[in-house]
């Protein structure tokens, strides 16, 4: 059986094309589906393959969409703010088989009934916003869009809308918000599904980029062999990013649970392994919500549920891995003052929670730390999440905020002394 | 300097045209301003709130909450150095403090020809090629002193012109497609098959 899914075009250098799409199967789950499926019968394909969503929290895409509120109008928004740090994967799919995105968007479409859909991607994809809106123009161009697609009774658009650089818009509520022309602030729950109220009001199902992109292929051959990928919960094929400092970083696409965190960034047909001499010193399994993994967890699968029973998540599949040379301070600083930087500032444990970790950790950083800060810290950490546990407790709008402590706490947790080091010596021993 | 040309206008247009709310065109706008102008000025803000049917005051709200949308005048380009963790572990800040020196500007100023306005930047999602950066959006990796220098100066020279258009996330983008499908058409069609 194959591995390779959303990827399955990505070896071409030509992938991006309409002629590329065409002679490697496109259309064909849209054609499949639109002429001879029904909506209802595609969402069964969907939920028999348990395609688990691609966005971060790891939802079933069947079930979201069979909570969809039955009104006339609903809406379709594809989530392609992709700005999780170290998550690269949609802006892989964006630029390079844009096709695929906009024929899985449109099952999408059909599968919900959707009126009317919007791409929403983020605004520094200058050259992925390019790509597809011309696979767009040539979706409509070729009747793929607009009215009667295919000679079918269903009729759909799809706009492309350009975000303006919010990290926050990623969260599907304060997408919507942006799509509304506003600021992007989550919207305070419940409802706690856009399928319920979402975009103007309307129900609307919110999916993430490399979710609709498995779709064609999910049609196009059941969703009993997509099921048959992976193990478990977690069904298919991800396309994992690897980060930070191994060798070969790079988008690898993986069935689940068949390769462990070992095989992703040692074996020679991934990541390749750590510098010459150096050791690892910890790795994050799931973009920088997720807590730290150590060597311990190696050889832990690349699966849901794997990671979640071992205390982190798989989240955005984005793996960092950082090395002996790296400091373990700073790594914590930096992702703690990235998301002190895009918090939308609604909520306090968020806003101040956010900028005083910041703060306090820069200072250690620099060699400028009390000893008493490291409870000054956890506080602050149980502060904006109480326990500090995971899955983390949530006290703010949106998991933003939740999402500081995981780091913070597993640094201080793991590398104790060396924050102590940092303290006594009044300087970062790794600069 | 200020409301949209003729050109923008009718582009701007189209694209309040495309949504069930106009109001959903704001930030498109706004980039088509930025397009125009390198930043998105005040009478700029007022001719959008006209078009979308809001107010001054609102596209201010919202265009001032985006980090990409400018309010102030920058350079032709702006350089966005990223030094998010997957960068930092690769180097992106000895390339930022290379930057600072090799455009002789401190991060958040534009050099006195007007040219390059430098930024720090959260992740860009380039983070195979880190260090990384962007340069109006289009995006360079992985970067040391001597390919950042040699950026500057093909930018400098216009030898990527090309590959770099000036400000405007938009600008090559055109949407060409009929005119979407009314709303109450799509509601018709429904309950016309739900008979
Ligand atoms: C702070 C924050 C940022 C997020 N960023 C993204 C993002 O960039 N892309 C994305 O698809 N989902 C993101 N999500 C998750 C979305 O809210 C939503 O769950 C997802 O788009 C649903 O799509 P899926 O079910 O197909 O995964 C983010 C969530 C939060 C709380
Ligand atoms: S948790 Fe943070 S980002 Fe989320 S709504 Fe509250 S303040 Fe905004």
């Amino acid at each position: 059986m194959t591995d390779r899914i959303v990827g399955a075009r990505l070896h071409y250098e030509d992938s991006q094309t309409l002629e590329r799409f065409l002679a490697t199967g496109g259309d064909q789950g849209l054609r499949k589906a639109l002429l001879e499926l029904t909506p209802q019968e595609v969402a069964d394909q969907v939920t028999t393959a348990n395609l688990l969503g691609r966005g971060g929290a790891g939802f079933e895409a069947g079930r979201k969409w069979s909570m969809l509120r039955k009104a006339p109008r609903r809406y379709l928004v594809i989530n392609g703010d992709e700005s999780e740090p170290a998550t690269f994967k949609d802006h892989l799919l964006v630029e390079n088989d844009p096709h695929q995105l906009v024929e899985g968007a449109t099952i999408a479409a059909y599968a919900i009934e959707a009126s009317f859909v919007v791409i929403y991607l983020r605004g520094e994809f200058a050259l992925g916003l390019e790509r597809v809106q011309q696979a767009i123009n040539e979706a409509y161009a070729r009747n793929a869009l607009g009215r009667s697609i295919f000679g079918s009774s269903f009729s759909v658009d799809i706009v492309l809308q350009p975000g303006a650089g919010a990290y926050i818009c990623g969260e599907e509520t304060s997408l919507i918000e942006s799509l509304e022309g506003k600021r992007g602030f989550p919207r305070i729950k419940p409802p706690y599904f856009p399928a319920v109220i979402g975009l103007y009001g309307e129900p609307t199902i919110v999916n993430n980029v490399e979710t609709v992109s498995n779709l064609p292929w999910i049609v196009q051959h059941g969703g009993e062999a997509f099921k048959e990928l992976g193990q478990g919960r977690s069904t298919g094929t991800r396309l994992f990013a690897l980060s930070g400092q191994v060798r070969r970083p790079g988008p690898y696409e993986v069935e689940m649970t068949k390769i462990t965190f070992r095989d992703l960034i040692f074996d020679q047909e991934y990541g390749q392994g750590l510098d010459p001499g150096r050791e690892l010193l910890a790795f994050i399994p799931g973009g920088v919500s997720a807590p730290w993994f150590f060597p311990e967890h190696l050889d832990i699968p690349l699966g849901q549920d794997e990671v979640a029973k071992a205390g982190s998540m798989l989240g955005s599949g984005s793996v960092i891995v950082m090395d002996d040379s790296s400091c373990p301070v700073r790594s914590a600083w930096r992702i703690a003052r990235f998301f002190a930087r895009e918090s939308c500032g609604q909520c306090t444990p968020c806003r101040e929670g956010g900028a005083w970790i910041d703060k306090i950790l820069r200072r250690i950083e620099e060699g400028e730390g009390r000893e008493s800060d490291l409870d000054l810290l956890l506080d602050l950490c149980d502060n904006i999440s109480p326990g500090i546990k995971w899955p983390p407790a949530q006290t703010t709008i949106c998991v933003l905020g939740p999402s500081i402590p995981p780091s913070v706490n597993a640094a201080i947790q793991h590398f104790r002394d060396d924050f102590l080091i940092h303290i006594k010596e009044g300087r970062c021993p790794h600069a | 300097m200020a409301r949209f040309s003729d050109e923008m206008l009718s582009r701007a247009e189209e694209l309040v045209a495309l949504y069930p709310d106009p109001r959903s065109a704001t930030i498109p706008l706004c980039h088509l301003a930025q397009e125009q102008d390198g930043y998105v000025t005040n009478e700029a803000m007022a001719h959008i709130a006209e078009l979308v049917g809001s107010t001054a005051a609102e596209v201010q709200g919202t265009a001032s909450f985006y980090d990409m949308l400018k309010l102030e005048p920058v350079g032709r380009y702006v350089i966005g150095v990223c030094t998010n963790i997957a960068c930092m572990l690769r180097g992106a800040y000895e390339l930022l403090e290379n930057a600072e020196e090799v455009l002789d500007v401190p991060v958040g100023a534009t050099t006195q020809d007007g040219l390059f306005t430098l930024e720090e930047v959260e992740c860009i999602a380039h983070c195979d090629q880190a260090p990384a950066a962007q340069v109006n959006y289009r995006y360079f990796g992985p970067l040391d002193r001597q390919s950042f220098e040699s950026l500057v100066s093909k930018l400098r020279s216009g030898e990527l012109n090309e590959e770099v258009p000036p400000h405007g996330t938009l600008i090559r983008i055109r949407r060409e497609a009929p005119a979407v499908i009314p709303m109450e058409e799509i509601d018709r069609n429904r309950a016309g098959e739900a008979e």
